[in-house]
């Protein structure tokens, strides 16, 4: 079970390329790195979704 | 000031858990129904914040008690090892969603401002928790982390108590003193928010042209 889930991370690590040098996003004063901007804006993402998706039920309560 | 007739109860033990009851009834406590306006994806990330905190305690307890070479030298080490930092980003990603949707309803309303302030201290302290983990690894990561924050940290003149460079030091702090506060002011922000109760969206407000 752990053998295949050490190949499995094998192959993650193929595909993420991990001993890089790490990649910047940078514009004058503002540095950030490329992992850190991607959470952030899969945060921004998630908040955003969270208040337009309808929630389950939702619906029906509303038609009672 | 208690009335002449109702009896005072004359233990200690008895009168905390009157004053137990009477903050916060059982009902209160557990409730079975919640406000139609929970019914929204950004009300679960209080909860989602929660779950991962308590797979942080079971994790770690895991590889503290199994131990470095357990964590460094096998695939089951790995594993856990790896479920403790992964449960930790997705308990910071949760708690700032989290932080975002009571910020912009402004959440402490309703006499809510000691929820607010025990959730942002909660949130301030499990940064620390977290940057000791970081700390306490045992890889080149950490001894990088270490010399990096020994300065700004010196120069803030918490190094003779807070001392980066100290592993054992560090150790205890991540495995006991800091998930201890977390863990209580988390149960303190939980029993709040059951007090007060979750704070409703805000009016909408009529336009006045």
């Amino acid at each position: 079970m752990f053998g295949q889930l050490s190949s499995a991370t094998g192959v993650l690590g193929s595909v993420f390329h991990l001993d890089g040098h790490p990649r910047y996003v940078h514009a004058g004063w503002f540095l950030i790195s490329v992992s850190n901007l991607v959470v952030i804006l899969l945060m921004i993402a998630v908040f955003v979704l969270a208040i337009a998706l309808p929630f389950p039920g939702n619906r029906r309560k509303r038609n009672q | 000031m208690s009335s002449p007739d109702v009896p005072v109860d004359p233990t200690w033990t008895g009168r905390v858990r009157e004053a137990a009851v009477s903050t916060l009834p059982p009902e209160q406590l557990l409730p079975d129904t919640q406000p139609a306006y929970v019914s929204s994806w950004i009300y679960i990330f209080g909860v989602l914040t929660l779950s991962a905190f308590v797979v942080v305690l079971v994790s770690g307890a895991v590889i503290a008690l199994a131990g470095p070479a357990w964590w460094h030298g096998s695939s089951l080490g790995h594993f856990v090892n790896s479920a403790h930092l992964w449960s930790t980003e997705l308990f910071f990603f949760f708690m700032v969603v989290h932080l975002w949707g009571k910020f912009f309803t402004a959440a402490w309303r309703g006499r809510r401002a000691l929820t607010w302030i025990t959730g942002a201290v909660a949130f301030l302290v499990s940064i620390g928790a977290a940057f000791t983990g970081y700390l306490t690894q045992q890889n080149f990561d950490s001894q990088w982390i270490g010399t990096q924050a020994k300065d700004g940290l010196n120069a803030a003149g918490v190094g003779a108590f807070f001392n980066v460079l100290n592993y054992g030091q560090m150790l205890l702090w991540h495995v006991l003193l800091l998930p201890f506060v977390v863990a209580l002011l988390t149960g303190l922000h939980v029993l709040l928010v059951r007090r007060r109760g979750i704070c409703p969206p805000l009016p909408i407000e009529e336009d006045t042209k």
